[in-house]
């Protein structure tokens, strides 16, 4: 997949991104601010499409169909009913004029149609109560300026529930919320994604979130996928520097994020001045010659990807490879490339 | 609701209070002498002159004058027409709903019009239409109201002689006045419309509403229409100000009955209480209908709706 913006200097703000999502797994989308995790999934869902300013090509396959030769409409069948996604500002993320009872009903009519009164509102109790919602009487009657930060997400996910999807997209759901109220949304996702068995794709900048609840990690950096591995793999024995460099910062996932990366010098370049060669080179301590004049090529490792001439080697002996039980062992159900 | 109704009309009178002192000063200031004009059929003589002005109270100092205008007015009674010797309120009273029709014919044109052209431009926009629109609103709203009656009258009542030129009995007679004096508000209220239609359709929820899967259609009639045209409401009600006092130019385009009937015959005759009465009675409607905007856009927008709940 590659986007690329439509006017100014022709650098694409995501390129060579390939990843396939599996049934069941949580995937984690890292990277710094920037990288290109939101372009990616809003591309995943069409929605890429509503903005004149990007241009997206490539392949996107979800359940065997070719989602990149579908027209608008088709694609936006598919969106609400088989694809889902929460956005990351919950509050804005919600029509303010109208009650949390109507929004959820448009939900819940992507999958069941008109539904009769008293069913309708039973289920969307049940969905209110599924995300952890208890006076769902009140909040359906609400209007989003009414409720919290936390309840606007709730409300968001229940909403993307509604339409019984077997893929939830996830933009960093918990970025403009409390700590505390953080931790309460991703064990809900946790929770759900296990009950529900979908493919959750969360993107955050939080490694710590990541090490929480993530199966499978892709690391973006200026708008390429940098390392794709196993959770297992990521956090035990990282093969990219960046993807190193990224670990050794993390806070304890209580603590306060810290706004730069400190043992990373340097900033992410944008699209436009990103470096020939690899993105990354200007401030990796493993660079070479080759680095700052080649683009690194994706190794294709079943299981473990890492685009990097000098990439770290494991400092214990790891599973073989081949061995680790990997989502590839399964048939892929959801495939996005 | 109660509280907020008392505070909006306290907040008025200020307003009304500077409109009388404006008017009735400007009046006395600009050269012209009511008394002369009633005379100028038969000999002046100096006694009769100063008759005359004592019988309008046009002897006393200004200030003396101004009050006790002041004071008849918060009575209901604004005088005697110098011209006439009628009483000014049942001069204005008789004229008042024609005005009123017109003003109110041209807001509910311009809102539904402008509401429609303005969706309509932002839904295509940049295309051909959408410059069609675009260029309409700008020149609709820099046209003169009088010049498009007469353009009006010009060609549908004479070329095409598909509606009366003239007159005011009937709806027939309340269509060409209404679309003068509407096609200045259809442009404010179009480019509003489109810009606020353009800037909703950046918010996020919007985003969120494609991603729930709702057809463009839905997204744009449904969700993003109501939220573009409520701030548009503001303004739809300060536009009637300025019909209402447009209005009194059109009628006498079309030599409609109306306050615009009254208020030329009264400035040619220098009818000081004519003047007066029809300005305050158009600035009270102004103030009035502010109120009841503001309180149809509290009750419409939620958002204000609960802020004016938890007072
Ligand atoms: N609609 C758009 N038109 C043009 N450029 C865009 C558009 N959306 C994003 N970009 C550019 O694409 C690049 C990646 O943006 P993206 O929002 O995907 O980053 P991100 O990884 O999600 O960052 P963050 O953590 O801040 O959300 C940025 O350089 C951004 O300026
Ligand atoms: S390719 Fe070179 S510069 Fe890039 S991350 Fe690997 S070692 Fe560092
Ligand atoms: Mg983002």
């Amino acid at each position: 997949m590659r986007a690329q913006r439509r006017k100014g200097p022709a650098s694409a703000v995501v390129d060579g991104v390939s990843f396939s999502l599996n049934r069941g797994e949580t995937t984690c989308v890292v990277g710094e601010s920037g990288s290109g995790k939101s372009v990616t999934a809003r591309a995943i869902m069409g929605l890429t499409r509503l903005e004149p300013a990007l241009s997206v090509s490539g392949e996107i396959w979800f359940d065997g169909k070719p989602l990149h030769q579908m027209d608008n409409p088709s694609v936006a069948r598919l969106r609400g009913r088989d694809i889902a996604m929460v956005f990351q500002e919950p509050m804005s993320s919600l029509d303010p004029l109208f009650t949390v009872g109507s929004q959820l009903t448009e939900s819940l009519r992507r999958r069941h149609g008109k539904l009769p009164n008293q069913n309708l509102r039973t289920r969307l109790l049940a969905l209110l109560s599924d995300v952890g919602i208890p006076d769902g009487e009140r909040v359906l009657r609400s209007r989003p300026h009414e409720l919290s930060g936390g309840m606007c997400q709730r409300v968001m996910i229940a909403a993307a529930l509604a339409g019984e999807p077997d893929l939830l997209i996830a933009d960093e759901p918990t970025t403009a919320l409390d700590v505390t109220v953080q931790a309460g949304i991703l064990a809900l996702l946790e929770r759900i994604r296990t009950e529900r068995g979908m493919a959750v794709l969360l993107v955050t900048h939080d490694m710590g979130v990541a090490a929480e609840v993530a199966d499978q990690v892709l690391v973006m950096y200026s708008g390429r996928i940098v390392e794709n591995a196993s959770a297992d793999e990521v956090f035990e024995s990282p093969r990219h520097p960046y993807t190193a460099g990224l670990l050794s910062c993390v806070p304890a996932l209580e603590g306060e994020k810290p706004s730069v990366l400190p043992t990373i010098p340097g900033s992410m370049p944008s699209p436009e001045q990103r470096p020939p060669g690899c993105a990354f080179h200007p401030r990796c301590a493993r660079s070479a010659d080759r680095c700052s004049t080649e683009t690194p090529l994706q190794t294709q490792k079943p299981g473990l990807e890492y685009a990097c001439w000098n990439p770290i080697e494991p400092t214990f002996l790891p599973m073989p490879t081949a061995d680790v039980p990997t989502h590839t062992a399964q048939a892929p159900k959801e495939d996005a490339r | 609701m109660g509280y907020l109704i008392a505070r909006r009309i306290l907040a008025g009178i200020p307003t009304l209070l500077g409109v009388t002192l404006v008017v009735f000063l400007i009046l006395r200031l600009v050269p012209g002498d009511p008394v002369a004009g009633l005379l100028s059929g038969g000999p002046a003589t100096p006694e009769l002159v100063a008759g005359l002005r004592a019988q309008f109270g046009l002897d006393q100092p200004l200030p003396v004058q101004y009050l006790s205008f002041l004071g008849d007015a918060l009575q209901g009674d604004l005088g005697t027409s110098y011209a006439t010797g009628q009483s000014v309120t049942s001069m204005i009273s008789g004229q008042l709903l024609p005005t009123v029709q017109l003003a109110f014919a041209a807001a509910l044109l311009s809102t539904v019009a402008g509401i429609g052209l303005g969706v309509l431009a932002a839904a295509v926009r940049n295309s051909f239409t959408d410059g069609l629109i675009r260029v309409f609103s700008v020149l609709g709203t820099a046209m003169p109201t009088f010049w498009i009656g007469l353009m009006l009258i010009l060609v549908v009542s004479f070329q095409f002689r598909m509606l009366p030129a003239t007159g005011s009995d009937g709806f027939q007679r309340l269509i060409l006045p209404a679309v003068a004096l509407a096609v200045p508000a259809i442009g404010v209220m179009t480019r509003l419309v489109r810009a606020n239609v353009l800037e909703v359709l950046g918010e996020n929820f919007v985003t969120a509403l494609h991603a729930k899967g709702l057809s463009y259609r839905t997204i744009l009639l449904r969700h993003v229409l109501r939220n573009a045209v409520l701030p548009a409401v503001t303004v739809a009600g300060l536009q009637i100000g300025g019909l209402l006092a447009g209005a009194v130019v059109v009628e006498t385009v079309f030599a409609r009955q109306g306050l615009g009937n009254l208020i030329l015959q009264a400035i040619t005759r220098n009818d000081y209480p004519v003047l007066q009465g029809v300005v305050i009675v158009i600035g009270a409607l102004v103030v009035l209908v502010n109120i009841v905007v503001d309180l149809v856009y509290g009750a419409v927008d939620p958002r204000i709706r609960s802020s004016l709940a938890g007072r």
